[in-house]
């Protein structure tokens, strides 16, 4: 990550995951996003991980905010954080997910999980999307710098 | 509207009733166990109401992962809906013996964007009403190309046509007056519908219906049933052909009161507005999928609220402007090409159709729309739709809490104290 502009509007990347059709999460994401001036890239739904990995290395952006309402959103995204966090130019860029991640409500461990398989955020479904994601870009610095990603992740190649 | 070459099958069911004053309700329906299956349908036969029934398949059939479907049975793992291209023949004729028949069809359900296994798996058992489309059942829900479902659902037409060796009249629905449930003006969810309904009838359909899902303004859905049945009445080549109502799709009222004065409203609207089937929806629809009694309830239910003294209509309900919409829509889109799936194709790249909010890569998606004061769908713009009135944008700019606002509309209005 060289991106260093402190003035331009940054891209942020809203996405499903491969077995989720929703789309109307992934629009009011896009809202939001946009309020809080950034650029947004949405994938839509039913995102591939190898499309949406490939869309991410492209876009380079700020950060990646994964959105997944069909109750699969735990398993389908401990698989995808794997294969992005091993790409060569996707090992440092923020990423959240949340929405409905289980079939039966909110669960403390879930969200460890994901965390610790790489995930910078997690955000269950009673948590309110707007001051979440305000507080989120917030503590982001605005150029991310390329060591702030813990040793134990695989190192970029 | 009779047809004297017209056999045993979906269509002519609900036309019979339709001439009876009768309308038909519908469930939405699917188990993945069989004796499940078979007592949903049993239910359904016998509910106090005209009814027909449905097999809504799981979702797993739906996206051709036939392996999830065999671990799932395997494992005891329950499904979202029937595996009707899994199960055994045999099985899914015990399911229907004795219940499936020309005074009870059924109509399978799945929402699929290559649906040629389970149009094959229908016509291994004798079912022939099914329903969905080359647009609807592809831009709301993935990320299939469009050219793709075109070609799919030309094949898939053709294939169901083979019914007819078996004495068995093919029938079709289009699904496209539903697009993304809410938040499409009335007048592209007419163009779509219609439209669909003449690619089936190109690809040797008979027999159609043609859908339209209640939106947020009983007002603005009669004429825009008035211009579906005006448009049907103008263009297509069958003469059998209804209207069905879809209980409104967006986010549903959580009170009971609210989700039956809802449902009431929307078999009002089918009877006022010239339909012949009502596809219900139930209390239960917002939390859960509904068990059969529930279902059964909803059918009950919007049967009696269809045979209640309809009030007068509320003002004029001539407007013409859905009409004219739909028509220029339609128009447009007829012009590109004399085949209407190229005409769709090349529709959606010029930007002749674009489905407000719909993010599929073939959608150009410069199109918005928003709920006005009155309750009416407007659109905020029209990006390259061919229609030349201009749209009539809200005066300050639309943001996420206003499509919140836009979408719990419904739900807001129904289980609010007013009225």
């Amino acid at each position: 990550m060289t991106d260093v502009r402190t003035t331009a509007r940054q891209t942020v990347v809203v996405t499903s995951m491969a077995s989720d059709s929703h789309t109307w999460n992934l629009v009011f994401l896009q809202l939001l996003l946009e309020e809080l001036g950034y650029d947004v890239v949405n994938l839509g739904p039913c995102v591939p991980d190898d499309l949406l990995v490939s869309r991410c290395a492209a876009a380079r952006p700020a950060f990646v905010v994964v959105s997944s309402v069909n109750g699969h959103g735990h398993q389908d995204g401990l698989r995808l954080i794997g294969t992005f966090r091993s790409h060569p130019d996707l090992a440092t860029i923020p990423v959240v997910i949340g929405g409905k991640l289980g079939v039966a409500g909110q669960d403390s461990a879930r969200a460890w999980e994901l965390r610790s398989a790489g995930f910078d955020e997690v955000f269950e479904e009673d948590t309110d999307p707007a001051t979440a994601l305000a507080a989120f870009a917030a503590s982001l610095p605005r150029a991310v710098a390329p060591d702030r990603r813990p040793a134990t992740l695989p190192a970029a190649r | 509207m009779s047809d004297p070459q017209q056999t045993a099958g979906f269509g002519a069911y609900v036309r019979a009733e339709a001439e009876a004053g009768r309308l038909v309700v519908q469930p939405r329906m699917g188990f993945g166990d069989p004796a499940t299956m078979r007592a949903g349908l049993a239910a359904t036969r016998a509910a106090a109401a005209r009814t027909v029934g449905t097999i809504t398949v799981d979702a797993h059939t739906r996206v051709g992962h036939l392996a999830a479907v065999e671990s799932a049975l395997r494992d005891g793992v329950a499904l979202n809906g029937y595996p009707l291209v899994t199960h055994p023949v045999a099985t899914t004729a015990e399911v229907l013996a004795g219940i499936h028949g020309p005074d009870f069809p059924v109509q399978v359900r799945h929402g699929s964007a290559d649906p040629l296994g389970i149009f094959r798996a229908m016509l291994a058992v004798g079912l022939g009403a099914t329903e969905g489309g080359p647009v609807s059942y592809c831009l709301p829900y993935g990320r299939t190309p469009l050219v793709e479902s075109v070609d799919n659902w030309a094949r898939g037409c053709e294939l169901l046509t083979r019914l007819r060796d078996q004495g068995l009249e093919p029938h079709l629905e289009t699904f496209g007056g539903c697009m993304l449930g809410q938040l499409c003006p009335p007048g592209q969810l007419v163009a779509i519908s219609v439209l669909e309904a003449l690619f089936f009838a190109q690809h040797g359909i008979r027999s159609i219906s043609v859908s339209y899902a209640q939106q947020t303004h009983p007002g603005q859905d009669r004429e825009a049933l008035a211009a579906l049945r005006r448009l049907c009445r103008e263009l297509l080549p069958v003469s059998d052909w209804h209207i069905v109502v879809y209980a409104y799709m967006g986010l549903y009222p959580q009170t009971h009161d609210g989700a039956y004065r809802l449902l009431g409203q929307a078999a009002e609207l089918a009877v006022d507005g010239g339909a012949q089937r009502l596809i219900v929806k139930t209390a239960a629809e917002s939390q859960r999928i509904p068990s059969i009694e529930v279902n059964v309830r909803a059918l009950e239910y919007a049967a009696w609220a269809a045979r209640r003294p309809q009030l007068p209509p509320a003002g004029a309900t001539a407007d013409p402007e859905v009409y004219e919409e739909a028509s220029a829509l339609v128009g447009a889109v007829l012009d590109l090409d004399p085949d209407v799936g190229r005409a769709l194709l090349l529709a959606f790249r010029k930007g002749y159709l674009d489905i407000p909010y719909c993010l599929h890569p073939d959608n150009r998606g410069r199109t918005r729309s928003y709920i006005d004061a009155d309750g009416r769908l407007r659109w905020e713009s029209t990006g390259g739709l061919p229609l030349t009135a201009l749209p009539r944008p809200r005066r300050r700019r639309f943001g996420s809490a206003d499509l919140l606002a836009d979408l719990s509309y419904v739900r807001r209005k129904f289980d609010g104290s007013e009225r």
